[in-house]
């Protein structure tokens, strides 16, 4: 038993949600109590989705457990195949529905339905969701492309010389509640698609059970995002040689190295590559004076592999940067985490307990942080700018604009979603500095939350204020209580729309019976 | 009673389970610890349902288990022991530790009330344990807070002192309200269960008067009637006219004249039916289906069709207990078709079917619905805002005319001939 009081990444079955949410014509019959459909607001208010997830809850209840608990899987699966009329279907159980195996995606196949079924077995008690959606996306690629196998040749990532066509390459791994996974996608289309390179299929994220049939027709993968689509790509480069790419295009250097190695397991020669280097205006602006300032910042790393990997190398080579600590709470990823710590003379940090990570991050007294949203407010209470660079996914990290982490834009939107902190710290060290100058005007607050003003001094403040009152209007102790209770962000429109109804009514005494009648009157 | 149309249905759900409901009591008696014992689907339910509100250290958590505890359930009840050792060692101000079991923890079968017991012994006179169930093959949302208070009545004191007691949650500045008003009626010895702190249980017997603030309490009342209290019937006090027949229902129990009711709320209730009469204007006439999940769904039926002239096309409510709801029935108007359970895909298509102006609805269907064209509110709204009584009427509806009145905004003609 694991005390919890928060969770980096959510069940493995949230993961499966994740792989069939991302793509089309799919739909996963989930045996789950009624509670699991929590799941879905992760779609539909983090990601916005329009749409809600193709997944059916079989919702058991207590009084199914004596009874006929596979009737009803068979029920709910009948009734999603005949009104959702999936190409794929997934089927698989969440926690519960494990512990009375039932074996949902056995009772399936035997329906005797003319479609592919992915029987989905994720051990919901020592797996995670990153692990499930893998997993999910594994055997569905599995499923769809097992038959092909046995005839098919061993695909050469030099075939497209024959074909007498563009090299073409399938992008792996970008899904629904994924860090920018959506920008990503289009970032690193546009950059294949200047040296020459067709996109296959993008998947699972927009992907239909038809597109993954057309896997094959590429000449290599794109591996973008392992924790996803690693499982997949080994299983395509065992069964159809297809060769697969290990950098991740996230910093210059990294995007650089990607596109050597595309073109180097395609054998197809890259042009102008001076060029390269001057494609984002992260190197200029690193080395432009006014970025001197930033050498040798100690920064805190912590998220997901992929995204701490690739920060801690565009921190310590691009920005000039002082790692002073790295994590990671992905398991998966542990090795690779590990190794990039120790070449930076740190231990890595593998832990899925924030308070750890907190810690962690007061002891190495950065500069800056660079984590989840849950570090952004460990670092906020620790009084440290802080950039978000990895899930779990929160509705800020779904930006209206155009906002990737890879490639060139990509390195754009790093240099300033990590310097604009802190170059708000830095206001924050003059704001300190000034405070006493009698131009300072009281007020300047600055992102780092509110560590200067606590509540008591507020009431004392707004107490005085209360007395000097200019129209002579009286707050009695009931009418001041009542004030106290009203949200501090309120607090001040009430007060003055309160005193306004006093005046406009002649009263000279402000009850809390005042102050509703003020709030009904105003309402 | 009104002729109300009852129908059940069953199927697959989209409602919260009773796990939910420690959002907001933990915040209501901050001396007190949730701990679920159940998976990561549980911890990552309560954290996604509470949004990011964790600024600090939380005062509810999961003991998640594992492999090795599903092997055996007496190492389970030993892990659970460590867990909660931990803790306590962690966390020395808590007065309250409640074990809440979950879907796994009741399939396994864990033994809660066994554990509670054992740990009672170990840190009497330093903590004390209670269990229940949030579990969703037991429970809907708001239900995990009936279990919770039904936990806390064996600790409850006697005491034959008349009192009036206020049972469920409410905000802590509308039972302030409340109380100011009852000790206007002359009744003065007047309590809250759950209390603020919860050491500070009320002591109840034969002359504890109850009176419901919330719906979902169907076990609590039962053993408070176990208890020897008595249940004052009446509607709930949402809207004016509930508001108003709750304060009579209480004052007739306390034998105090309905002049002297009339006499003390009057100016709370033309106050309030000022303030109404904007959102009523945005409201009136317009068509709601309330999909079932808060349990609060008939009340507010009652007072968005009374109070502010909307039309009811359907009321869903996930279970219905019709002896504690009777009042709230008796007010509906006659034909109220109510639907007790979901088959959400079936009930999703009578919301396209009919066209609403307004769909109440829980947040994974909100987003959805609106891409169709729908305006929605997000029952969990309900349970985390001050809406009870007269003074917070408006404030209820405005929950109810703000997405009308933005939908308005938003398409508005004079954005396109601009």
């Amino acid at each position: 038993m694991e005390l919890t009081l928060w969770t980096y990444e959510g069940p493995p079955h949230v993961g499966a949600m994740r792989i069939a949410s991302s793509m089309k014509d799919i739909h996963y019959v989930l045996h789950a109590p009624q509670g699991d459909t929590y799941a879905d607001l992760l779609f539909t208010m983090i990601e916005r989705r329009g749409q809600r997830p193709p997944v059916t809850y079989t919702t058991f209840q207590a009084r199914d457990l004596g009874g006929d608990t596979a009737e009803l899987v068979k029920k709910n699966i009948k009734e999603a195949v005949e009104r959702f009329k999936p190409k794929t279907l997934l089927v698989g159980e969440s926690c519960t529905a494990e512990l009375i195996q039932d074996q949902p995606g056995a009772l399936a196949k035997g329906m005797g339905f003319d479609l592919p079924i992915v029987n989905l077995e994720l051990p919901a008690y020592s797996k995670k969701e990153n692990w499930g959606a893998s997993e999910t996306f594994y055997q569905l690629t599995r499923t769809l492309l097992k038959e092909k196998v046995s005839y098919s040749k061993k695909i050469s990532p030099l075939r497209w010389k024959g074909f007498g066509r563009r090299p073409k390459v399938n992008i792996l791994g970008p899904s629904l509640l994924g860090f920018r996974c959506r920008d990503d996608v289009i970032e690193i289309q546009r950059i294949l698609s200047e040296q020459g390179i067709d996109t296959n299929v993008v998947a699972p994220l927009g992907a239909s059970p038809d597109d993954i049939e057309r896997l094959i027709d590429a000449d290599i993968n794109i591996c973008l995002y392992p924790e996803i689509a690693e499982a997949s790509c080994e299983w395509l480069k065992r069964n159809f040689g297809m060769e697969y790419t290990n950098t991740i295009p996230i910093g210059i250097k990294n995007t650089i190295e990607f596109i050597n190695e595309v073109h180097k397991k395609l054998d197809f020669p890259l042009m102008n590559k001076k060029e390269l280097e001057n494609k984002s205006k992260l190197p200029w602006y690193s080395k432009s004076v006014d970025s001197n300032y930033l050498t040798g910042k100690r920064v805190f790393i912590f998220g997901d592999g992929t995204h701490a990997i690739a920060a801690a190398k565009i921190a310590k080579e691009e920005l000039g940067f002082e790692v002073v600590g790295l994590g990671t709470y992905s398991r998966e990823m542990a090795r690779q985490v590990r190794a990039t710590a120790k070449d930076l003379n740190l231990e890595a940090l593998i832990t899925n307990n924030y308070l750890e990570v907190e810690d962690a991050m007061k002891k190495a007294a950065p500069e800056l942080v660079l984590g989840t949203q849950m570090e952004r407010h460990s670092a906020k209470r620790l009084g440290i700018p802080c950039s978000v660079i990895s899930t779990p996914m929160h509705v800020q990290d779904v930006p209206a604009r155009y906002s990737p982490q890879m490639g060139w834009e990509g390195a754009n939107v790093i240099f300033d979603d990590w310097v604009h902190p802190l170059m708000m710290g830095l206001e924050e060290h003059l704001i300190d500095m000034f405070k006493h100058d009698f131009e300072f005007v009281d007020g300047h607050q600055s992102h780092l939350g509110h560590t200067a003003t606590n509540t008591k001094e507020l009431l004392n403040s707004e107490e005085k204020k209360e007395k000097n009152n200019k129209e002579g209007i009286i707050w009695t102790e009931s009418g001041r209580a009542e004030l106290t209770k009203v949200p501090f962000f309120v607090r001040g429109k009430v007060k003055t729309n309160t005193e306004k109804y006093a005046i406009l009514r002649g009263i000279p005494e402000i009850s809390d019976e005042t102050l509703y009648d003020a709030k009904a009157y105003f309402s | 009673m009104s002729k109300v149309e009852f129908n059940k249905e069953t199927g697959p759900r989209e409602v919260f389970c009773g796990l939910t409901s420690i959002v907001w009591l933990h915040r209501r008696m901050p001396d007190a610890f949730f701990l679920v014992v159940g998976s990561r689907t549980c911890a990552h339910l309560i954290q996604s349902a509470a949004g990011v509100m964790i600024f600090a250290e939380p005062r509810f958590g999961t003991a998640i288990l594992e492999e090795k505890d599903l092997a055996g359930l007496a190492d389970a009840h030993e892990e659970l022991d460590r867990v909660v050792n931990d803790l306590i060692a962690r966390r020395p101000e808590i007065k309250t530790l409640f074990l809440v079991g979950s879907c796994p923890s009741e399939v396994i079968k864990l033994d809660l009330a066994t554990v509670a017991e054992k740990l009672n012994k170990r840190f009497l006179g330093q903590v004390r344990f209670v269990n229940y169930s949030g579990s969703g093959i037991e429970t809907t949302f708001t239900q995990g807070e009936d279990g919770a208070l039904k936990a806390l009545i064996p600790l409850m004191e006697s005491s034959d002192e008349e009192k009036l007691l206020l049972v469920g949650t409410l905000a802590n500045n509308v039972e302030d309200r409340f109380k100011k008003i009852f000790s206007n009626l002359g009744i003065s010895n007047i309590e809250s269960f759950p209390p603020r702190q919860s050491t500070e249980l009320p002591k109840i017997g034969k002359n504890t008067k109850v009176l419901l603030t919330q719906p979902y309490l169907s076990d609590t009342v039962r053993d408070l009637k176990h208890r020897g209290c008595e249940i004052i019937s009446a509607p709930f006090p949402l809207g004016i006219e509930g508001s108003t027949q709750w304060f009579l229902a209480a004052a007739k129990v306390f034998k105090i004249g309905e002049l002297k009711v009339h006499e003390i709320i009057s100016p709370l209730i033309n106050r309030a039916k000022l303030a109404l009469e904007s959102h009523k204007e945005i409201l009136k006439g317009k068509r709601l289906f309330l999909l079932p999940e808060s349990q609060l769904e008939i009340s507010l039926a009652r007072f968005l069709h009374n109070e502010c002239e909307m039309d009811l096309i359907e009321v869903g409510t996930p279970y219905l207990n019709k002896d504690l709801m009777k009042e709230e029935i008796n007010l509906l108007p006659d034909n109220t078709k109510i639907v007790e359970g979901q088959h959400v895909e079936k009930q999703l298509d009578r919301v396209r079917e009919s066209n609403p102006d307004l769909v109440v609805c829980g947040m994974g269907l909100a987003n959805p619905l609106e891409a169709e064209g729908i305006s929605t509110k997000w029952s969990i709204e309900m349970v985390f805002s001050p809406i009870h009584g007269i003074d917070q009427a408006a404030d209820l509806a405005g929950l109810f005319s703000k997405p009308l009145k933005r939908n308005q905004i938003l398409t508005s003609k004079t954005l396109l001939t601009h």
